[in-house]
């Protein structure tokens, strides 16, 4: 607590009052912890602007969330209208709604470089993983925040995507079907399921959301951010116990922020102004159509950012569950060949391999698909643990690192490409040996990330000045 | 060796590229891109209100929006609104939906956003509906006489024909771009302005760049 300060009358108003203030509330405090005194590293590059861009985003979903809400209806009998309402009779409802919608794809841009940034950075690592893994929620609870605010416009893609996804629930074992239902809240995808998507989508999710993306920043700041190199700028300190090579984040990090921020607003406005469709990635074709419950599309995939995991759930097919066996299997024997393990947790090891083989041959390819869309996400919360690596950053892991991280980026495009597409053999084989690289390179990981010679990590961080 | 690798490769390029390509219908041909042009979008109006809106909504767009492309209310009321008596009505037809479905067989689409909905890989939505409109031939054995080369069986009749016997296939032509151009502006009315709008948007935000990357520079000049 704070002891109660007391300024000489005489002092200005505007320094009584922020005391009066500071008596009551840190103010000051607050202010100096997470801007003018909070020390970032002085050589963060071009990756670091994510962050700052993905608040940006953040505020601007919300804000024009809000003014969408003062018009659209959700209705299924209404909610396709009330778009085209917004777009044509509501004064510039055109801008707020192409806002709106080219932002949900602009925010997993940011969110996607954003966690690149960390993976090639190390940043998750210790003592960061609370922040890792508060952002990995972050990504989830954006995920179920777009997935239904989808279902909003109410046209086909609209609707039958949400068909789609929704049914994959049912394939769960016993409770899939009843699940199903209660999410729905119907037989079929109706007006009952879009009004639980609105109410998710406009407060519950969002509210989770902000209280995550609190979490995440004061965690950050608790430990520090990470850098370029990898070195712990808190291990030299000057004389007056600030880090020689830190700087105060304002100014010094709010003004490269705000020329982030404006080369950021110039390509999203070229965007919003000039493409907002984006040759029907941004805005799919087929959601100009209403929603038909009696008319399936003939081809129904996600928006962009969700097919590298929609490419991994449809390539987990009755094939494939052998190879996940296989996989299984290989596990288990290198386990008891090659580690040091007690008896007791080497048997522990067989009976839950045999376990798994007995439960991926029993239940139906289709929840296994959902099974492994799942953890391509879950396993991201795992990497602080993964990652055996001696050092943080990629620029002194051995050079080879490099071409797995580039083969895992390779990898992650030709997934989302291929969830794309209409499913076709040659294409089914291809995702499922995307599918395997990708959980080849995180559940390989511990072994992998120590191989190689490990550069010699500087005292100091490389920084050129401007 | 070597050859067959590469064999291989040209193979399995050959076949993705076949996949991504996709299929089925005619080639699109390309639509005249007159949305700037008022005089075809008013052309377009015209034939829009006396071929389409009889089977056809456009429940979305209201008459007197029409005001952007250079009508006065009163022209649009004498002119193009044969059904409603205000000019701030939405573009609602007469026909119950539910007995087109029965004559044609299919419920007639609204065609508020029709050239939106209608892009795909083989041209924009405007390019469909080029093809579609000067597609049509005829086939004795479709219940309405009349088949079409975009869109392989579909419920929709010639209603042109009598102005397509009346004209050459220039003029045909060149009044279906008419048609599609307002359709097209009709599926955003809003296009122009939004383009309008982000010309100066970008250079407001050009000049921004230019100011931060300065201030930036300035803030950061001192630190070694």
């Amino acid at each position: 607590m704070a002891e109660f300060k007391t300024l000489p009358s005489d002092a200005p108003a505007a320094q009584r009052l922020l005391n009066w203030v500071d008596n009551r509330f840190p103010l000051t405090k607050l202010y100096n912890e997470h801007l003018a005194e909070y020390y970032a590293p002085k050589h963060f590059n071009f990756w670091y602007f994510f962050g700052s861009l993905a608040l940006l985003v953040l505020v601007l979903q919300i804000v024009t969330g809000i003014f969408l809400v003062m018009h659209y209806k959700p209705d299924a009998a209404l909610a396709f209208a009330s778009v085209e309402y917004i777009m044509r009779d509501v004064p510039w409802g055109w801008l707020i709604r192409y806002l709106h919608s080219t932002g949900a794809s602009a925010f997993f841009v940011v969110v996607y470089l954003h966690m690149y940034r960390g993976l090639i950075y190390g940043s998750y690592r210790k003592p960061r993983e609370l922040v890792w893994i508060f952002g990995c929620a972050i990504f989830l609870t954006l995920m179920a925040e777009a997935f239904m605010g989808y279902l909003l416009p109410w046209g086909q893609m609209s609707y039958w995507g949400a068909q789609v996804i929704v049914n994959l629930f049912s394939a769960i074992p016993f409770i899939g079907p009843d699940l199903a239902l209660l999410i729905r809240g119907d037989y079929v995808v109706g007006d009952a399921t879009l009004n639980r998507f609105f109410s998710f989508h406009v407060i519950a999710v969002p509210l989770v959301l902000l209280g995550l993306v609190v979490a995440h920043i004061i965690a950050l700041h608790e430990v520090g951010s990470n850098n370029p190199d990898g070195v712990d700028i808190k291990a030299r300190k000057d004389s007056t116990g600030k880090p020689v090579d830190g700087i105060p984040f304002h100014p010094y990090y709010t003004v490269h922020d705000i020329l982030g921020v404006s080369v950021f607003l110039l390509v999203f406005s070229a965007i919003v102004f000039f493409a907002p469709e984006l040759g029907g990635y941004f805005l799919e074709y087929n959601n100009f159509i209403p929603a038909d419950p009696l008319k399936t599309p003939a081809h129904i995939a996600p928006v962009w950012y969700f097919t590298p995991f929609y490419s991994m759930l449809r390539a987990i097919t009755t094939e494939m569950v052998y190879v996940l066996m296989a996989c299984v299997v290989v596990g288990a024997v290198l386990g008891v060949r090659h580690s040091g393990l007690r008896t007791l947790t080497k048997v522990g090891v067989v009976v839950a391999a045999a376990a798994g083989v007995a439960l991926l041959a029993a239940i139906d390819a289709k929840f296994w698909g959902v099974v492994v869309m799942g953890a391509a996400v879950i396993v991201l919360f795992f990497l602080p643990w993964l990652d055996r690596s001696e050092v943080l950053s990629i620029r002194y892991r051995p050079s080879w690192h490099r071409w797995v991280y580039g083969v895992f980026v390779v990898n992650f495009l030709v997934l989302a490409y291929l969830g794309i597409q209409p499913p076709s053999p040659l294409y089914e084989r291809m995702a499922q040996v995307g599918t395997l690289l990708y959980f080849g390179f995180f559940l390989l990981m511990p072994w992998w990330s120590r191989l190689g010679t490990f550069k010699t990590v500087p005292d100091r961080v490389q920084f050129a000045p401007h | 060796m070597k050859k067959f690798i590469a064999l291989m490769l040209t193979w399995m390029a050959l076949v993705g590229l076949a996949h991504a390509a996709g299929g089925g219908g005619a080639a699109w041909d390309k639509a005249p891109n007159r949305l700037n042009d008022n005089a075809a979008l008013q052309n377009g109006a015209k034939l829009f209100a006396n071929y389409c809106l009889n089977c056809h909504s456009a429940g979305y767009m209201r008459y007197n929006r029409l005001t952007d492309i250079g009508l006065t209310p009163k022209q649009i009321q004498a002119n193009l609104n044969f059904i409603t008596p205000k000019v701030g009505d939405l573009m609602k037809v007469t026909a119950n939906p539910a007995d087109s479905a029965q004559w044609f067989g299919a419920a007639p689409p609204d065609l508020s956003v029709i050239a939106r909905s209608r892009a795909g890989a083989g041209g924009s939505g405007a390019d469909y509906l080029y093809t579609f409109l000067r597609g049509f031939y005829r086939d004795p054995a479709r219940p309405t006489g009349w088949n079409n080369h975009a869109f392989v069986n579909t419920a929709m009749p010639n209603v042109l024909w009598q102005m397509q016997a009346s004209m050459n296939q220039a003029d045909f032509d060149n009044s279906m771009g008419d048609l599609v151009a307002y359709l097209q502006w009709m599926g955003e009315p809003s296009q122009t302005t939004r383009k309008q709008v982000g010309v100066w948007v970008l250079l407001f935000l050009a000049g921004f760049v230019l100011i931060a990357w300065r201030l930036n520079a300035a803030y950061w000049r001192h630190i070694k």
